[in-house]
């Protein structure tokens, strides 16, 4: 009797200690989710043209769907972050990479203080990162424009060719320092005996590096690339700061920017609903692809 | 503490035995010299906009402009300072105090609930346990922009926009919180301990209260540094769900100091000395706490 009493309370307690996360794991990621479908597949109008009788909502179908994929505005963003993703992915995976495996590397000194000055950087909020970067590309204000004046280079960090390369550094220079963490983790638990193989085997450095650790970090290599991508996918806190500096970024330069316009400033929530959900559909492609890539890696 | 003895091996692999080869295997003077200087030009990347904003918090409007970004002007901190929390009627005061009660009221609750969920699933088996773990960490790759519009939404009917609930609530769930959660509680918490309080007659809270929780306290730090640091970066939220600007976390207040610069030039010293202000905190918290950020990157890394 006992024993049947103990399990019917062990039961309960799994269903008690996850109760309070899965009911606000539903309420504020489930239910928005499905909330985001049911609403992409509606249209509000106007029932009068004065918009004194309310709104009506018509069942639309995909048109939702359509008209974001038609907008050139939508378009141009993923344009944007198409090429944003092709500069900031590389640097930043191969960046932080390069820079552990130095850090790990026999030959670094002061391991622990360039960790933490890569890492220092992550302190910053992003948003704040972003404003700081805007100074530091304000002529006048910057000493890197100074820096780069004495060497007679007169860029625009702000215009229209830059301004992508300005959006990744500030980025670049708040996540590498996280990464390089991560991957410098991973390298520690690489075991000695495997990396002494290597040396007795006769392998410099460069080449332990290369065909000996980086193949047994690459779990890490793939965690990292997958949320680096869906992370730069959401592109927003920089063109969002930037635009106040530059002309070049327009209110809709990112996708999540025009997802904002659609929603708060033309309340067109059908729209902004399905704009939403074709970038996470992208983040999901996105994630597979990268996932396959790591296992085909992880294979070969 | 637990986690000392874990990371322990780590530690010592870290700071590896001599290694048996003579030091010429081990490069050249030269290479030795290429790899420190690649290094310390990119920790001289890393920590120039930090020092600038250092220098730059001391100088009034007109150092700003007029004297080069690396050199001292006037020594004027404490005159902006007394300007920031002036302006306005001292709203960035109120910004720091909302920073604060949403990242750590936050957090705090958030770690508790994380640590609740990663301990089930960690110590209890029931059926569908893997799949609805597999549902939660999918959830961590949801694009937090993606369901920003939809919980607006869902939050103005239920009448929590432009409250500090439309903040507080959503920062509640961590999906990344229970998988460390759980990593550790695997790690940590012996069954044999849970069941010899058990048998002792102790109940299912009980034995996470007092036995299992003191042996999450590693966990309890790290995902609590996590979390925080999530709340006070966190942006789009407070965006789209206040428009009261005595709500605001400091990041939102500044953004929109930010964005009226070109008419209100005269905010420049305030926006740089506001951000140094903000900034500090975490610093300050990642300095102090380096030990726990390490370990759970370590757990999310390694795993």
């Amino acid at each position: 009797m006992a024993s049947t009493r103990l399990g019917r309370r062990r039961q309960a307690a799994p269903a008690l200690f996850l109760a309070p996360f899965l009911l606000l794991f539903a309420a504020t990621l489930l239910a928005p989710i499905g909330y985001a479908v049911w609403m992409s597949l509606f249209r509000e109008q106007a029932s009068s043209g004065l918009g004194f009788g309310g709104t009506e909502t018509l069942f639309v179908g995909v048109d939702n769907y359509l008209r974001a994929l038609d907008d050139p505005g939508f378009r141009r963003g993923f344009a944007h972050i198409a090429l944003y993703c092709l500069i900031y992915i590389p640097v930043m995976v191969g960046g932080a990479l390069t820079l552990a495996l130095l850090v790990d590397s026999a030959l670094a000194r002061a391991k622990r203080f360039f960790q933490l000055a890569y890492f220092l950087p992550h302190a910053v909020p992003g948003l704040i990162a972003a404003i700081v970067w805007g100074f530091l590309y304000t002529p006048g204000l910057s000493p890197v424009i100074d820096l780069l004046s004495v060497f007679g280079a007169d860029w625009d960090l702000l215009g229209p060719d830059a301004v992508v390369f300005s959006m990744a550094n500030a980025a670049t220079w708040q996540w590498i320092g996280y990464n390089v963490v991560i991957f410098y983790a991973a390298l520690q638990a690489v075991p000695r005996e495997t990396l002494e193989a290597s040396v007795v085997d006769g392998a410099g450095e460069l080449r332990t590096a290369w065909s000996v650790k980086l193949p047994m970090i690459r779990s890490s290599v793939v965690l990292t690339t997958l949320f680096t991508a869906v992370g730069a996918i959401q592109l927003f806190n920089e063109p969002e700061v930037l635009r106040s500096r530059s002309s070049a970024i327009s209110p809709e330069w990112s996708p999540v920017m025009f997802i904002y316009q659609a929603a708060f400033t033309e309340h067109d929530y059908g729209l902004a609903a399905a704009a939403s959900l074709l970038l996470a559909v992208l983040g999901a492609v996105l994630s597979f692809a990268i996932t396959r890539l790591g296992n085909r890696w992880k294979e070969a | 503490m637990a986690l000392d003895t874990a990371t322990a091996p780590i530690a010592t692999v870290g700071a590896a035995p001599p290694r048996p080869q003579p030091p010429a295997r081990r490069g050249s003077r030269s290479s030795r010299a290429v790899v420190n200087t690649l290094l310390t030009i990119v920790a001289l990347y890393t920590l120039m906009p930090l020092s600038w904003l250092l220098v730059n918090a001391t100088k009034d409007n007109g150092d700003l402009f007029g004297s080069p970004g690396f050199r001292l002007g006037e020594f004027n901190l404490f005159g902006n300072i007394a300007d920031l929390f002036a302006y306005q009627d001292g709203v960035f005061g109120r910004w720091l105090a909302n920073s604060l009660l949403y990242s750590v009221a936050g957090a705090l609750a958030s770690t508790l609930i994380s640590l609740l969920a990663g301990y089930a699933f960690a110590t209890y088996s029931f059926r569908g346990r893997e799949k609805l773990y597999g549902l939660v960490l999918l959830g961590i790759l949801v694009p937090p922009t993606v369901v920003s519009l939809p919980m607006y939404l869902l939050a103005s009917e239920a009448g929590l926009v432009n409250t500090y609930w439309a903040v507080l609530i959503p920062s509640l769930v961590n999906p990344f919180g229970v998988y460390l959660a759980r990593v550790f509680a695997e790690a940590y918490v012996p069954h044999e301990t849970l069941e010899a309080a058990r048998m002792d007659g102790a109940g299912e809270l009980r034995v996470f209260g007092s036995v299992a929780l003191p042996m999450l306290s590693p966990a309890f730090v790290t995902i609590f540094l996590f979390t925080f640091t999530g709340s006070w970066n966190n942006f789009f939220l407070p965006l789209v769900m206040l428009n009261d600007s005595s709500l605001y976390p400091v990041g939102l207040g500044l953004f929109g100091w930010n964005a009226v610069l070109p008419q209100e030039p005269q905010l420049y010293a305030l926006i740089v000395t506001g951000s140094l202000l903000s900034v500090v905190p975490l610093a300050v918290a990642f300095l102090t706490l380096q030990r726990h950020w390490r370990s759970g990157l370590t757990a999310g890394a390694v795993k």
